[in-house]
């Protein structure tokens, strides 16, 4: 039980420094530490994430950091795809959604690191922080 | 960059996010997570978010994801309930940390320490 609150605590830091659900690391989480299943991992990993988005979006729109109209739209729009993830990942076995996991993770981090050795000189972070009045 | 100064949704632009959430909303219910590693990227690459920006809406946009994606886990049977208060509680308290320590950091270290999480969470899932 320890061990399932550290790691809400940790995913929910990450996703409030990265922007993401949480989902990145409840899953690997409760499949390793908890001993779930990857499918059960997956569907208790979406339900932990709602609370944890709701109260990030709360504060990043505190912050001037949310465009409404466009989440809204994302939102709404992804009803189709969710469900075909759902579906999908239910037809799959567990060794084969935990590889596409880890494949996934891996594209999105070289993606990342080669727009931040692009993108990340031109912004001088103080500046940036402190024009935003937090 | 005050809140409103968005520009009309042109239908380019609603196709870019009808896309992302298409493509956010099939990672989401395939692998358990919000969609976030999707759609922060995109936003960036496609429609010129800078990282915070993105980081908010993604967030925003996460709420409907998962929410859709848990309901229809659930329709499935494998939804943990008691697990997922276990782990989304004391989240909510590291998110509003991580948001604290998010305003102070420099764009370039967020990118690249979100690219070591997801690093590390690929080794832990292929050593498994």
């Amino acid at each position: 039980m320890i061990a399932m609150v550290a790691i809400g605590l940790c995913a929910g830091v990450v996703a409030g420094v990265l922007g993401v659900g949480g989902g990145v690391l409840f899953v690997p989480g409760l499949a390793i530490v908890v001993g779930l299943s990857q499918h059960q991992a997956e569907a208790t990993s979406l339900l932990a994430i709602v609370p944890v988005a709701a109260a990030g979006t709360l504060r990043q729109d505190a912050h001037g950091n949310v465009r409404r109209e466009h989440a809204l739209l994302i939102g709404l729009l992804s009803i189709v795809g969710v469900a075909v993830g759902v579906a999908l990942a239910n037809t799959l076995s567990g060794t084969v959604l935990r590889v596409g996991f880890a494949l996934l993770m891996m594209f999105i981090a070289i993606q990342l690191v080669r727009n931040a050795s692009s993108a990340g000189r031109e912004t001088g972070p103080r500046h940036d922080g402190a024009s935003r009045g937090n | 960059m005050p809140r409103d100064r968005s520009p009309r949704l042109t239908s380019a632009t609603a196709l870019r996010l009808a896309a992302i959430g298409s493509c956010a909303g099939l990672f989401s219910g395939l692998f358990g997570v919000g969609g976030g590693t999707v759609i922060v990227p995109l936003l960036v690459l496609w429609l010129g978010y800078g990282p915070r920006e993105a980081s908010g809406t993604s967030l925003a946009a996460i709420v409907f994801i998962a929410g859709f994606a848990a309901a229809i886990q659930g329709v499935y049977g494998n939804v943990n309930v008691l697990d997922a208060i276990l782990i989304g509680i004391p989240a909510v308290g590291g998110v509003l940390i991580g948001i604290r320590l998010q305003q102070r950091l420099p764009t370039r270290a967020i990118s690249l320490l979100f690219a070591g999480v997801l690093i590390a969470s690929a080794i832990e899932l292929l050593a498994q």
